[in-house]
């Protein structure tokens, strides 16, 4: 990931001020403020309706800002030239279903005007990359929803594009699917692609992005990396038998705080996690006994819900809760 | 340019690619080759029991072409309706299946994509119109010996109402859903040719608002105008005859549908390709102008 503490700011991939999108009355997005660096896999999580797509459509072009403004690439929003340069799956389509695979991607070959020699091979490639290359010539109609999206995916990733945008590329697809798709975003992450991954799955995007933001309502109410998002990493510890003096020894691993509620469980935060087994040891040595350990950072999942004002599901939430400041958009 | 006319290329041979993968073009054809076949063998029996009962050859004549132009109104009817189900889902439908978010990805312009896609429409639906035409006038001379003054003007000015009914669908496809642009296009045309109908009469009547309202009806939708074009093209020159003598024959032969006192002028020629020019231009427009 590129470094960002840089004082000279580097070309960025995304930039937009204060964009805006009303469909009649309907605000779709309320003024989205962000940036995304070259290279790197961001995460754009929110909710259904939350302007995700809208968002997507603004930065490609594919509909007009009410307001505000940006750049991709470098160049204005809508760009036609730069769309050269960018991959995109769309959330929901189907490919004409009397087109083959092959000439899906052939069409999109042409259409991002790769030079005619090197089609046949990208075609190919992008086929097999995608796990199609034993149906390259099957009609698209005779294709599952799964095999449609893993098609799409691979006209996204056509022609080695500097800018890929994802939108749910794995709505469709089994957990082994989603895996496959995994390592072709970390794949193309790799070969220096900037992805940005439009998705509601938050264990996919806590699994492959490198900073992500969350959108709701219109409005950009998080972004950051995810150790900035999901705050310092913690230990916490149930244990008996341990004196006070002991547990205020545990002070030179981080900061302790006792439960109120439960004085058994101890947090200690921040805490490198390679020093976890040296806590255990240095509670065992002065007598007490350790009943459970657990990282006790806070699951995406979980600070998705505080961000949306919604309660955990207490059933997935296994960690210890405490606040967590965000880093702000931009 | 090429950035305009590579991309264009591209959706005009997706286009013809379309058309030629979906089974409805190959029924088309072969419903045609059906069709054309039982009119040529209906008119041949019907030229050989005339002439086995006496009629001279100037009625069967003239019997014979008001048959052609009733089966050629059938036929553009037909023709009307294909074009109109080609063209409404033309955008529309890759609208409603997202395909059109992938591709308007890339660098390519709304309007290079509508005007290709209208130009793979126009070669499909005009080149099925102007041969299906061709075939059956070729099927009628062959069954009756009749042959029209200007078989290929005839054919063309089917073919150019097909691609009329083609632009103006193609124009509702930006906006409405497939089955609606369809079906309004082809009650407008239904609609032009009713007024057509109505102006004839008006002439026999002489009731100026009812020529008025034909007059109106082909300037803003050329379907019908052009029709009298092929009627005129299918006529022999005996009706031709009766008509530039004027008086009261003539008033009454206006009040027949299936006749046209005059072929198209070129002054409403010009006025058609205005009309391309500004439904094409109305439908960039308002293609440009659509949320996705």
């Amino acid at each position: 990931m590129p470094d960002q503490s840089s004082s000279a700011p580097s070309a960025a991939a995304i930039e937009t001020f204060e964009l805006s999108k009303r469909y009649g009355r309907t605000t779709a997005l309320a003024g989205l403020s962000m940036r995304v660096e070259p290279g790197e896999v961001f995460g754009f999580l929110g909710p259904n309706g939350a302007g995700k797509t809208t968002s997507v459509k603004l930065l490609l072009g594919l509909t007009a800002a009410t307001s505000g403004s940006g750049t991709v690439l470098g160049a204005p929003i809508g760009d036609r030239e730069t769309r050269r340069r960018i991959g995109y799956l769309p959330e929901l389509f189907r490919y004409q279903s009397w087109l083959r695979a092959r000439e899906v991607l052939r069409l999109h070959a042409e259409l991002a005007r790769l030079p005619a020699g090197r089609r046949g091979a990208e075609v190919d490639a992008t086929l097999e990359t995608v796990g199609l290359g034993d149906r390259a010539n099957d009609p698209v109609g005779t294709f599952s929803k799964g095999m449609q999206q893993r098609l799409g995916l691979g006209a996204a990733l056509l022609g080695s594009p500097e800018l890929v945008f994802l939108d749910e590329p794995t709505s469709a697809l089994d957990p082994l699917g989603r895996t496959e798709v995994r390592q072709i975003i970390r794949t193309a992450r790799d070969r220096g692609v900037t992805v940005f991954l439009n998705s509601h799955l938050l264990s996919e995007v806590e699994l492959v992005c490198d900073r992500v933001a969350v959108v709701n309502r219109g409005r950009v109410v998080a972004s950051g990396t995810l150790d900035e998002l999901l705050g310092e990493q913690a230990v916490v510890l149930r244990v008996s038998d341990l004196s006070a003096e002991a547990r205020t020894s545990l002070d030179r691993f981080g900061t302790v705080a006792t439960d109120p509620a439960d004085p058994e469980q101890i947090t200690i935060r921040p805490i490198d996690p390679t020093q976890i087994p040296d806590v255990v040891a240095s509670v065992v040595l002065a007598g007490g006994r350790v009943h459970a350990v657990a990282e006790g950072r806070e699951t995406l999942e979980e600070r998705f819900l505080e961000l949306l004002g919604a309660a955990p599901d207490p059933e997935g939430s296994a960690a210890a809760h405490r606040q967590i400041d965000g880093g702000q958009p931009r | 340019m090429s950035s305009i006319v590579m991309p264009l290329l591209v959706i005009f041979r997706l286009t013809l690619l379309d058309a030629f993968r979906r089974r409805i073009l190959w029924v088309l054809v072969v419903l045609t080759v059906v069709v054309v076949g039982l009119s040529g063998l209906g008119f041949e029996r019907l030229v050989s029991l005339a002439r086995a009962n006496g009629s001279s050859e100037t009625v069967i004549q003239l019997g014979v072409s008001q048959m052609l132009i009733v089966v050629a109104f059938m036929f553009s009817f037909i023709l009307a309706m294909t074009a109109a189900f080609i063209g409404a889902p033309a955008v529309s439908a890759d609208i409603d299946s997202g395909v059109l978010l992938a591709i308007l990805a890339r660098p390519i312009g709304r309007s290079t994509f509508l005007v290709g896609r209208w130009l793979g429409l126009v070669l499909v639906a005009g080149t099925y119109a102007l041969a299906s035409g061709l075939l059956e006038i070729g099927a009628m001379k062959l069954a009756s010996g009749y042959g029209p003054p200007d078989p290929l003007g005839a054919a063309g000015a089917i073919a150019l109402q097909a691609i009329i009914v083609l632009t103006l669908t193609l124009l509702f496809s930006t906006r409405l859903p497939s089955i609606a642009g369809g079906a309004i296009a082809v009650v407008l045309f239904g609609m032009c040719w009713i007024a057509g109908v109505l102006g004839g009469l008006g002439i026999y009547l002489k009731a100026d608002l009812m020529e008025q309202i034909a007059v109106v009806s082909r300037v803003l939708l050329p379907t019908d105008g052009i029709w009298r074009g092929a009627i005129f093209a299918l006529e022999p020159q005996v009706v031709i005859a009766v008509a530039s003598e004027g008086g009261r024959s003539s008033e009454q032969l206006a009040a027949n549908p299936f006749y046209a006192s005059a072929g198209l002028s070129l002054v409403y020629e010009a006025w058609v390709g205005a009309w391309f020019v500004i439904v094409l231009g109305l439908a960039v427009l308002s293609f440009r102008r659509r949320e996705l």
